[in-house]
């Protein structure tokens, strides 16, 4: 009798752990499911919407990449190309050389040089740029505004939550499509960049 | 005739229209046509790491995952474990840089569940998946030494210390709590608090902030001492693993044949997982068995409401982490962010978003409801937690052999060499 019962008992229990697995099994399964139908095969990565960017400086510290995965990019379709450059030389200065007091740049990541009278071009080092975006307000604020902050997607670690999203106060960070990583102006062929003439 | 004027008319308007969305892109400064014949460079856009690489490292997840439970259940080799959890801190650790990790992918299966707009990517859905399936089948060999987390962790226990087992219990309930919190954070898009607090991510990356390199090296010396100090009182995923295992199929055994109660196994378990047989205990009295459970049926529902019902009088605190809250909060009572002398950056953003406080209230309060429905669950569910537990510790768990525990035990293999017993000849 007791024999039996012991049986009887361990069959129950073989019985509710069987089950169990197959709940847990359906769970998953249709968790799974349900999470494939509003899923995207393709890839998303972060990048910063330039229009809404306010070049606080966060970037470079909040994140996980040191320096910072975020650089400054040159559109050198929009760049007028200024002698006085408002991203190169600070505010105020007394004569436009490469003088380090002059700069602006923090790093000095950006190069000028001479191309014609009286054209300058500009050019970035992204391995000393660390994404403050000090030329970017500059650029903005005096020029065309062909510098501009966005995150180089090949330092990107493209985390699961990009921590500069979270300090960004303009909530400018957002995902999109692998396929076309970029969101700054100047480098769509369908946008062209006009003069003023 | 006036028609066709009009038509000219709204023709031309049009025109104009078109051009006013085009003004942004005219420049202050016209670009130069160079004499010297200069060509202007290309913008230079890398591009980022290619889709197929992350189906790769769902394929090196699923081969590792197959490769270690091969090692564990038919090889019975620790010196397996012990190599695939190298390979796991090289690949996804310092190679992968902790990310992509199923730890976090709890927090983008949560955002994917509550939030419509977001798009989970398939590699997050599979990494959160795979390893449970896994469990189900042959018990927590992810945690063995495929998770970057707990293969750092299992490799550094040099010198573990049975930890009393009421304290065992105790801090058991945390990982439920974090899993809840994560979960409650995710779902409301607030932050990902898995991945922010993750103690051993910044030493994958060679690179953290202050506050949490001094919590990793906290973590891994006291790791030394106590075993697996993450992934026993905080991990959130060993939270799912766990309850998983327990049904699992296939689970791992310490002896290959019949167990001899020999005791050599006893002490070599590091996270005190094996469950040791127990001397028959004396049946209680049938009054007092009913009488205790009619009192624990009273308990967990009572539990349960004062759980819900303690936490969301804090959803608002608990709302606070999320930053449109905060910044309507900041507004609301004109503090600027403890900013003194300047506008604090947050605000001004704000301002140039052209958004109305008004709009930026409602959004607000949207989100704190959010928060007070949420707190309510979360609450109840660490009410629940407790009360099962105090459940659990009621019940009585006879054993005759030593076996492992399916919900707590890691599948590191250890306790495997201690035992004298030869498998049998088929």
């Amino acid at each position: 009798m007791g024999t039996e019962e012991h049986k009887d008992k361990m069959s129950r229990r073989d019985f509710l752990r069987k089950s169990m697995r197959l709940t847990i099994l359906l769970g998953v399964g249709g968790l799974a499911g349900s999470l494939l139908s509003k899923s995207m095969a393709g890839k998303m990565v972060w990048q910063i919407d330039t229009k809404k960017c306010t070049q606080c400086g966060r970037c470079t510290t909040e994140c996980i990449k040191k320096p910072s995965a975020v650089k400054c990019f040159h559109a050198y379709d929009m760049c007028g190309y200024c002698d006085l450059c408002g991203g190169y030389f600070r505010p105020g200065v007394k004569d436009l050389t490469t003088a380090a007091e002059n700069q602006l740049c923090p790093t000095s990541a950006i190069t000028r040089k001479f191309i014609e009278e009286p054209f300058f071009e500009y050019d970035i080092d992204a391995d000393l740029c660390i994404g403050c975006g000090k030329c970017v307000k500059g650029c903005g604020a005096f020029g065309n505004g062909s510098l501009q902050l966005q995150i180089d997607q090949s330092i990107c670690d493209n985390c699961n939550e990009c921590a500069i999203t979270r300090a960004c106060p303009s909530q400018a960070i957002s995902r999109v499509e692998s396929t076309e990583p970029y969101l700054m102006l100047g480098l769509r062929d369908d946008i062209t960049w006009k003069n003023k003439s | 005739m006036r028609k066709v004027k009009n038509i000219a008319i709204i023709f031309l308007l049009a025109i104009m229209a078109w051009q006013t969305t085009d003004v942004a892109a005219i420049n202050r400064f016209p670009k130069p046509e160079f004499e010297s014949g200069h060509t202007q460079p290309a913008t230079v856009t890398p591009a980022p790491r290619a889709v197929f690489m992350e189906y790769l490292d769902v394929a090196v997840l699923i081969a590792a995952l197959s490769l270690i439970t091969w090692f564990i259940l038919k090889k019975r080799s620790r010196k397996g474990v012990f190599w695939m959890s190298v390979f796991a801190i090289l690949y996804f650790g310092f190679y992968r840089e902790g990310c992509i990790c199923s730890i976090g992918a709890i927090q983008n299966v949560a955002l994917a569940l509550f939030n419509e707009g977001y798009y989970i990517p398939v590699t997050a859905i599979l990494f959160f998946v795979i390893p449970i399936l896994y469990t189900l089948f042959f018990g927590r060999t992810f945690c063995a030494g495929v998770c970057p987390l707990g293969a750092l962790q299992d490799i550094i226990a040099f010198k573990p210390m049975p930890v009393k087992a009421w304290l065992e219990k105790v801090l058991g309930i945390i990982p439920y709590i974090y899993l809840g919190l994560a979960v409650l954070y995710a779902a409301t898009g607030t932050d990902f608090i898995i991945c922010r607090y993750d103690p051993f991510v910044g030493f994958y990356r060679l690179d953290a902030s202050f506050f949490m390199f001094v919590i990793g090296a906290l973590f891994l010396l006291i790791g030394v001492f106590i075993a697996r100090p993450y992934c026993r009182f905080l991990c959130p995923y060993g939270v799912i693993l766990g309850l998983v295992s327990r049904f699992s199929f296939k689970h791992m055994t310490i002896t290959p044949a019949e167990c001899i109660n020999c005791k050599l196994c006893e002490k070599s378990c590091p996270y005190g997982a094996i469950n040791m047989p127990v001397p028959e205990k004396e049946k209680e009295k049938t009054e007092v068995l009913v009488k205790r459970y009619i009192l624990l049926g009273i308990l967990v529902p009572v539990l349960v409401f004062a759980g819900g019902l303690l936490l969301s009088s804090f959803h608002e605190n608990l709302a606070m982490v999320n930053s449109k809250v905060k910044l309507a909060s900041e507004i609301l009572n004109n503090t600027n962010y403890g900013v003194v002398g300047r506008e604090a950056i947050e605000i001004t953003a704000f301002k140039s978003t052209g958004q109305s406080v008004e709009e930026l209230y409602s959004e607000a309060a949207n989100i704190v409801d959010q928060f007070y429905m949420g707190s309510w669950f979360l609450g109840g569910f660490i009410g629940l937690v407790f009360g099962l537990t105090l459940i659990g510790l009621t019940v009585f768990k006879f054993h005759t052999d030593y076996s492992p525990n399916k919900a707590t035990c890691h599948s590191c293999a250890r306790c495997m060499g201690y035992c004298p017993v030869k498998p049998e000849k088929k």
